[in-house]
């Protein structure tokens, strides 16, 4: 169990790990949470800054959407496309059942 | 024995054009010091043995014919194994695109085989992107030439390998927070990250996309010109790659450094760095003073800030762009799942390393509901401090000098706790939340003969000042033609 001062929970690892689609074991989960807690502390140096009348910076340069002429163009082969493909069928990605009958 | 393994670019250029060699004879010999010596440095995942001398036959007979491409026809290149290469294997250090074969050549390969250039191979790597030393490649770590017990730096350690070992002259790296200037610094060549926008990411597999960028490693400012002028500027697969021109970069060096001020930030002279590491870059600075250069101090007072922005930027964006990584379209799937979600949480926990898994998990909580404006937004934020910094600083400078790492090469294993790892990037990482092109070029060795990298850092959109400051240093200095005692 988390130690009473600790930044992060097994049962926040577990909803996170769940979050992120990764099948972690019972040992792997908790050197996770041991790692992240020893990050999170380091992070939480940043809260020493007073930033309420900073903008936030999501890129450091400028970007906005570049246009060009709406022109057909051709795309790459559908072989090609799938040749990387685990599970081809015909021309789809096949996976595992979503909807249960 | 070598006869071309060490010239650079620019010096293999001149012997065909003049007919003393052919990209056959260079890429030949490379092949041949590749098979003798990767088997103790561990730097390239895939050799393109018959692909590269196909292309060089092609470069020998537009040599003959009086009809080269360019400074670059039939010179050999080598490139981090995160740049799709069409019909060859690109992993990314990761055993989920273990067999991963790219339909098309990212944009910066797409150049270079435009130019004539010879891909002799793809090279080794920390698992996307993330790490310092190619400890975190799901396949082997790469070894630094000057010392086979410590590591090259990373994540683009096998690309700083190469160039320092005299497998190849060029290579492409990648940078997100410090990836191509930390192992050109261990590993005693020149690295360099462009401004970010400046080089197309179109085939970069993505890390953290608004901190990536793609630069050369070389050997020379001549060298890395040539290659940073052959895959600068803007693309219309990428648009993020800014349409600013692109300087002839070639011609910007050898104007000198009369007058150009120099800023020296306090904050990279701080307890914790290597004293070796700042005796060099004080000679360093003194060097460039000699040459004309005046130096002002000057002070980028929120650095200690980056690394703990960066750890909440990076991994939050890399937690997004992994999410591709399912089993679906390409890559590993692990079979036997009872359902979609079982197939994906399986598949991705078989398929990530240690590493890529704790940035996944920390980039996916810090933007989980609850915990979002303290974290990004603060880190985003903080972002914009850090960029003022620089902005005050340029205000009068033209150019910042500083230490590329606090320390040297460590031995392989030596950096077993996460953040220790981290630290490596403290004095990289402010460059990149900033955009801003920096340069790591050889500025002296430790008394153990470890190699010691100078830090430069211009505004954005200066790389023609970096490589003329560059040039200028290495026109009195050696530390760049000095071979590893590994190269025989």
């Amino acid at each position: 169990m988390a130690t009473p001062k600790a930044k992060i929970s097994i049962q926040e690892v577990d909803h996170v790990a769940r979050l992120a689609r990764l099948d972690l074991s019972a040992a792997d989960k908790e050197r996770m949470r041991s790692e992240l807690d020893g990050i999170l502390t380091y992070i939480d140096k940043l809260r020493a800054l007073d930033t309420r009348d900073v903008e936030p910076t999501s890129h450091a340069v400028p970007v906005t959407n570049v246009m060009r002429d709406d022109v057909e163009r051709p795309s790459l082969p559908v072989a090609d496309m799938l040749a990387n493909a685990p599970d081809p069928h015909r021309e789809m990605f096949r996976v595992p059942k979503i909807i249960e009958e | 024995m070598a006869a071309l393994a060490w010239l650079t670019a620019h010096e293999l250029g001149a012997r065909y054009r003049s007919g003393e060699a052919t990209p056959t004879q260079a890429v030949t010999e490379y092949l041949g010091r590749i098979d003798a010596l990767d088997p103790r440095l561990f730097a390239f995942l895939t050799v393109t043995r018959e692909d590269a001398l196909r292309r060089a036959a092609e470069s020998d007979a537009r040599f003959r014919a009086g009809t080269p491409r360019g400074p670059l026809d039939g010179v050999p290149i080598a490139l981090k194994d995160v740049l799709c290469t069409r019909g060859i294997r690109t992993t990314c250090g990761s055993k989920i695109l273990e067999r991963f074969v790219p339909p098309y050549d990212a944009t910066v390969v797409a150049r270079l085989f435009a130019a004539g250039a010879i891909l002799l191979g793809k090279l080794n790597m920390d698992e996307f992107a993330m790490g310092s030393s190619t400890e975190h490649s799901a396949f082997f770590t790469t070894r630094n030439p000057w010392d086979l017990a410590r590591v090259p730096g990373g994540s683009s350690g096998g690309a700083a390998a190469v160039v320092a070992a005299g497998l190849a002259p060029l290579s492409l790296g990648t940078d997100t927070g410090g990836s191509i200037r930390q192992p050109a610094a261990f590993s005693g060549v020149l690295g360099m990250k462009p401004t970010y926008g400046r080089v197309s990411r179109y085939g970069l597999i993505a890390f953290a996309s608004s901190l990536d960028q793609v630069g050369p490693f070389a050997r020379d400012a001549e060298d890395a010109a040539l290659l940073l002028g052959t895959i600068a500027g803007p693309d219309p697969m990428d648009s993020t790659a800014i349409d600013v021109p692109v300087p002839d970069y070639r011609a910007a060096l050898g104007q000198g450094i009369e007058g150009l001020r120099l800023g020296v930030p306090a904050e990279y002279f701080i307890e914790g760095v290597d004293p070796e590491v700042e005796q060099a870059v004080r000679t360093a600075i003194a060097t460039l003073e000699k040459l004309g250069a005046r130096t002002v101090p000057v002070s980028l007072p929120h650095t200690e800030y980056g690394l703990a922005a960066y750890y909440v930027i990076a991994p939050a964006e890399a937690s997004s762009n992994l999410a591709r990584y399912d089993g679906v379209k390409y890559g590993l799937r692990v079979p036997g799942a009872r359902d979609v979600i079982d197939m994906y949480s399986k598949t991705r926990a078989a398929g990530f390393g240690t590493e890529v898994k704790r940035r996944v998990m920390l980039g996916t909580y810090v933007l989980s509901a609850g915990y979002y404006d303290a974290y990004y937004g603060q880190a985003q934020k903080v972002r914009t401090l850090v960029r003022r910094d620089f902005d005050a600083a340029f205000a009068q400078v033209d150019l910042i000098v500083a230490p590329t790492t606090p320390g040297v090469a460590f031995k392989m294993g030596e950096k077993e706790d996460p953040i220790q790892m981290y630290l490596n990037d403290i004095f990289t990482i402010p460059a990149n939340l900033a955009g801003l092109p920096g340069v790591s070029i050889p500025g002296g060795f430790t008394q153990a003969g470890l190699p010691i990298g100078l830090q430069l850092i211009a505004p954005a959109f200066d790389e023609a000042t970096l490589l003329r400051a560059t040039h200028a240093y290495q026109t009195v200095t050696d530390w760049h033609t000095r071979k590893p005692p590994f190269h025989e």
